[in-house]
């Protein structure tokens, strides 16, 4: 089961400096570790995360094996026009996740 | 390993102040829950609900209540929506009639599983388990504990004091050691604090997950070097129910961060 929790503002006005804050559940599996008998744990992390304002991309990280569990990433962007912000996270494995959340600039 | 390894050393530290005093209970007026030794940084992770981890559980568990097993009924279909739950995660553990004994809020929601949804237990410490907690832990976030008014629970919570005040491990030291007498100093960069469990299951940094209480508990225990109780072995419970009703009255933080 993979959640995310969005934090963008529901409304804003034009021009606005706005704080995103994201959350994204994931082990984070550094690569570095071993089990009690020896063998090493396979890496599994994200590896990228991008949002993106009405189709363009306004913030975009890529993630290392230092990053704790369960990421937050949280930034600040420009409120525009109204619309939807769109994130996706991918990683390790085939991970794919988005989530998505709309804002209404006056 | 070697982390713990240096709490071990530094037990040693501890063990020789403790032989100093004896156990004194905290005044109810000087209660203090863990948050209130956190940074502030670590509280305003825990305040703000969308920088709060262990809110990805409670989402997981909202998704859990209504989900309908092949056969039978969902939580939902019998409880209604999850906020029908406020108030009943601070009153456990509590007293249950058919077993003549105290149930934790982990295995009340196994007796649903087992006789009213004909599941199997979910497992100790599994995701399903914690996030279905969370969930119900979360609907009574701000209200105070009450757990351990009902009289019928009287010799259980003595049984979990005394479990407290007595010494064990190779190390020699009494929860009450730490938790009472020593709770202002720090042992190995950690505050040691008043061991409320106000706040659980909690997602602790160190675990990088979510965490019941029996689980923090275990790891008190491995910390003295005694061996822990299983997760449903009555000492267990009774020890959870006398943390409950000593933290009676303080306001319920769940889902806690802590360090
Ligand atoms: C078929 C109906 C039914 C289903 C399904 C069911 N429960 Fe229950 N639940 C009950 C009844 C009845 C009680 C009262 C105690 C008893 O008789 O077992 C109860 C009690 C509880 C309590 C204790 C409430 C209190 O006030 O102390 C909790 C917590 C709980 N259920 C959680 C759950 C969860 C979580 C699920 C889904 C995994 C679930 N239940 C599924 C019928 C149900
Ligand atoms: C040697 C000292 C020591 C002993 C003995 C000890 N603990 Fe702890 N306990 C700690 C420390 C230190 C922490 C906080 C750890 C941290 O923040 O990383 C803690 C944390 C806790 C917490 C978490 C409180 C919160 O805010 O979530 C509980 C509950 C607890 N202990 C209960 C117990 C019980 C019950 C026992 C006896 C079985 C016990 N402890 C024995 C040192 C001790």
């Amino acid at each position: 089961m993979a959640s995310a929790l969005i934090n963008v503002p529901a409304t804003a006005k034009r021009g606005d400096i706005i704080e995103i804050k994201t959350l994204m559940s994931h082990i984070m599996e550094t690569g570095f570790r071993h089990t009690v008998t020896g063998e090493v744990i396979p890496r599994n992390i994200i590896t990228n995360f991008t949002c993106r304002y009405n189709g363009d991309e306004v913030f975009q990280a890529d993630l290392f094996p230092a990053f704790s569990a369960n990421p937050f990433i949280s930034f600040f962007t420009i409120a525009t026009e109204s619309g939807k912000f769109e994130f996706q996270w991918i990683g390790d494995n085939g991970f794919q996740e988005t989530a998505s959340a709309s804002i209404a600039v006056t | 390993m070697n982390r713990l390894r240096n709490i071990s050393l530094s037990l040693l530290a501890v063990a020789a102040f403790t032989s100093l005093a004896e156990a004194a209970e905290i005044a109810p007026g000087e209660r203090r829950s863990g948050a209130s030794f956190m940074s502030v940084e670590t509280l305003a992770m825990q305040t703000d609900a969308t920088a709060n981890p262990g809110m990805l559980w409670v989402l997981d568990g909202e998704a859990l209540w209504s989900r309908k097993p092949v056969a039978g009924r969902a939580c939902a279909d019998c409880h209604g929506d999850a906020s029908s739950m406020r108030g009943v995660a601070v009153r456990y553990p509590a007293f249950d009639e058919k077993l003549n004994r105290p149930v934790d809020l982990e295995q009340r929601v196994n007796l649903c599983r087992v006789d009213h949804q004909q599941l199997p237990p979910l497992a100790d410490e599994s995701r399903d388990l914690l996030a279905l907690t969370a969930l119900i832990g979360r609907q009574s976030r701000g209200m105070p504990i009450e757990t351990g008014t009902d009289s019928r629970l009287q010799t259980f919570i003595d049984k979990g004091r005394d479990a407290f005040m007595r010494r064990q491990g190779q190390l020699n030291l009494a929860c009450t050691n730490c938790h009472d007498d020593n709770w202002d100093k720090r042992l190995a960069g950690s505050a040691i604090t008043q061991a409320h469990p106000t706040g659980y299951p909690v997602y602790r940094l160190e675990w990088q997950g979510l965490g019941s209480l029996k689980r923090r508990l275990r790891n008190c225990m491995i910390g003295v070097r005694a061996q822990p109780y299983s997760a449903d072995a009555p000492e267990m419970v009774e020890l959870e129910l006398y943390l409950m009703s000593r933290a009676r009255g303080m306001p319920s933080e769940t889902p806690a961060v802590r360090p």
